[in-house]
């Protein structure tokens, strides 16, 4: 790509459609979801380990401040990308494809990623 | 077609498709997790390492586990041609990751064997 057309690759100036948005979240909370992985394989070999380990997981995620944030962050992280996942796949057999498809389609994402959001700070807390 | 790529499948559309594929698979063991963890709000050890002692569950979860690796080296792969534009830095990135999803796969077949 060396050519001389001119570009514009300012992210500030540029107007982001929804579809857009929730194009690149998919993408941030895919990579959200890996780096997360380490603590969802560390609470499954804790609590597989033994009685204790099993304990000490539940007490984590019941008293530890910290560690509600991050399994509400995984969780929602999860949601979003299962939700915008569940688009993708049907827009990739053909249900939808149009402008006013994508937008209703990037629409209902949000509005049912954000309720799951809520259900799993619910969840946590 | 373009088959001189260092992705997983070798060509687009079998990454593609592993992509779709690992998807469905995680989406299922997602759900799966949840709906259990739900319906048993006061899990206690004996239950929960009952059902990772399931050949069934353990197979199921060995599935999800390598859904994972392969889900994830493909999506970050892409992430990571689409941004990496410095070979040097972009073979360091894939690397880490590479070596991150191996240590994923052995540590969870040892949680899940090892029990
Ligand atoms: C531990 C779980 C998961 C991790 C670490 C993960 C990670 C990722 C990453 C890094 C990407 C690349 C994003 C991009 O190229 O923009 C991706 C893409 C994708 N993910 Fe996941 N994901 C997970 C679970 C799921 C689940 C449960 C679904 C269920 C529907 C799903 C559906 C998809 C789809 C359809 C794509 C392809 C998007 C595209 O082709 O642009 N993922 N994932």
């Amino acid at each position: 790509m060396n050519s001389k057309r001119p570009v514009n690759l300012d992210l500030t100036t540029i107007k982001f459609p929804l579809p857009a948005l929730t194009s690149i979240a998919h993408r941030i909370t895919g990579v959200i979801l890996f780096v997360g992985l380490i603590f969802g394989f560390w609470a499954l070999d804790a609590s597989l380990s033994s009685p204790e380990g099993f304990e000490a997981v539940r007490d984590t995620l019941a008293n530890n401040v910290l560690a509600k944030l991050i399994a509400w962050g995984l969780l929602s992280a999860l949601g979003f990308h299962f939700v915008a996942g569940i688009k993708h796949l049907l827009m990739d057999a053909g249900i939808g494809v149009d402008l006013e498809g994508g937008h209703r389609k990037a629409q209902i994402t949000v509005v049912i990623s954000a309720i799951l959001v809520v259900l799993a700070g619910v969840w946590v807390w | 077609m373009v088959t001189n790529i260092t992705n997983l499948g070798r060509s687009g559309l079998s990454d593609w498709l592993i992509q779709r594929v690992s998807a469905i698979i995680l989406a299922v063991y997602a759900v799966f997790m949840v709906l259990y963890l739900l319906f048993h709000p006061g899990l206690d050890y004996a239950t929960w390492s009952g059902l990772f002692s399931q050949t069934w569950m353990r197979i199921f979860s060995l599935l999800a586990f390598i859904s994972i690796a392969a889900h994830a080296w493909v999506g970050l792969w892409t992430v990571s041609t689409d941004y990496l534009k410095q070979a040097g830095a972009r073979f360091a990135f894939q690397a880490v990751v590479m070596l991150a999803i191996f240590v994923f796969l052995v540590w969870g077949v040892q949680v899940l064997w090892g029990a």
